[in-house]
């Protein structure tokens, strides 16, 4: 195993707890903004860790361009996407939890 | 290894299995939506798996990326008309709809009862079916692989869809061409009118996003001949990037002009039926492509089709044809006004 294939790998391990911890908020989180809050982490950090693993463990470059791309992608669908629930679900009067 | 695909496959086929019972049991319209959007999405995963890569590509271009916003499109439009909005319906309205629901179900058990045990039979004999299927699998594999030269193109999904049973293919582009002819037929789009109100956001992404929509369309579409792609698939991207445009209010429907829609609409279906004469005169056979020219043929027919797939998928989702194609004033509901009618 080459040293950038173990790095690789180390990425990916980095990124695993970020979709765990957005996926443990998204199911206990008290309101929809925290549990938008708790996805977008697993979208861009957790998917960001993920995608340089990967790029780490080919040589073709078009893959990592591929790679990135998808990463981008994800990154505007989902930021713009969780805006827009949010601002629907502001829209509908459902108001951000706050501690009593 | 082996060991993890299998329990990987076996986790996906009963999380399927719970998202298709939570999809029917669920008696909010909007829930059971998205759990069908789930459900989809599982499911390309699922043909992955099998090996079945363009399966899986339309399933999640069309399956879930289209029927999912064409069902919510639908569930708006039955609210509106309602008067209510169902999806912020708060919990006690939903109970309450609920015990209804399990009121009916109750009153039509005998019913209910006729269906589980059809259903059963048929589950039944679906197992027993798999079950009975020689190995190796018998096929038309080989013949495919053996005559793919003549085809023009390199992959087999495409050479049998479009040359070998190109009568096929013709059938559903026709049926696809029917089901906008029908949806134009009901009402025109947008019903009922809306007023435009969409996020800075949504309008910045969907301007970042469209040009490079529109490119892996077309990309699918050419990537068709040698690797997993083709007309659908193309078409089904480029009506994604349509529905952008029109729930972002950057295409006006009232204002459009119905006769490019109308061209674009039928291109495909002419193209194809054109190449079904040009068959029969050179080739005396129906669909039959010259070997030298059937390459860039089909890439053509495949380049019109999903232009047409990806027109006549957006119009399902608009719901209608454009106010402008109208010959009479439209059906307001309460007022019937008679426009200058054409005879």
């Amino acid at each position: 195993m080459t040293i950038p294939e173990i790095i690789g790998l180390a990425c990916i391990a980095a990124g695993i707890p970020f979709f765990l911890s957005g996926t443990i908020g998204m199911l206990r989180f008290p309101d929809i903004f925290t549990r938008l809050h708790a996805l977008t982490k697993a979208d861009n950090v957790g998917l960001g860790f993920l995608i340089i693993g990967l790029c780490l463990q080919t040589d073709d470059w078009f893959i990592v361009i591929k790679l990135v791309l998808i990463w981008v992608l994800v990154l505007t669908a989902s930021s713009a996407s969780c805006h827009l629930v949010a601002r629907r679900a502001l829209q509908k009067g459902i108001r951000p939890w706050t501690r009593e | 290894m082996k060991m993890l695909l299998t329990g990987f496959d076996l986790l996906l086929a009963l999380t399927l299995l719970w998202l298709a019972w939570q999809l029917l049991r669920s008696t909010d319209i909007f829930k059971a939506i998205i759990f069908f959007i789930c459900f989809g999405l599982l499911m390309s995963l699922a043909w992955v798996r099998m090996h079945a890569p363009d399966v899986a590509l339309a399933e999640a271009a069309i399956g879930t990326g289209l029927t999912g916003p064409l069902f919510l499109a639908a569930l708006r439009r039955i609210e509106r008309k309602a008067g209510k909005n169902m999806m912020s319906e708060p919990a006690g309205n939903g109970e309450e709809t609920g015990s209804r629901w399990k009121a009916r179900n109750r009153e039509m058990s005998p019913l209910l009862w006729t269906v589980t045990a059809l259903t059963c039979c048929l589950a039944g004999l679906l197992i027993w079916t798999v079950l009975i299927i020689p190995r190796p699998l018998p096929g038309l594999a080989d013949q495919v692989a053996g005559s793919l030269a003549e085809s023009g193109v390199n992959n087999p999904v495409t050479a049998v869809l479009l040359n070998f049973r190109g009568y096929d293919t013709l059938l559903e582009v026709m049926v696809l061409l029917l089901g906008a002819i029908t949806v134009w037929s009901i009402t025109h789009a947008p019903f009922p009118p809306r007023v435009p109100d969409t996020s800075p956001v949504q309008k910045a992404a969907v301007r970042l996003l469209l040009p490079l929509i529109c490119l892996i369309g077309g990309y699918l579409v050419w990537q068709g001949a040698y690797q997993t792609g083709g007309a659908f698939q193309g078409g089904a991207v480029l009506s994604a990037a349509l529905v952008l445009l029109l729930i972002s209010d950057f295409l006006w429907l009232p204002g459009m002009r119905s006769l490019p829609l109308r061209l674009g609409l039928t291109l495909g279906p002419l193209v194809f039926v054109l190449l079904a004469g040009f068959g029969i005169l050179v080739e005396k056979t129906l669909l039959r492509l010259p070997v030298e020219y059937a390459g860039p043929l089909l890439l053509f027919l495949e380049a019109a089709c999903g232009l047409s797939i990806g027109l006549t998928l957006a119009a399902f989702f608009a719901g209608g044809r454009p106010a402008s194609d109208l010959r009479e004033t439209p059906y307001s509901g309460e007022a019937k006004g008679k426009g200058p009618a054409e005879s």
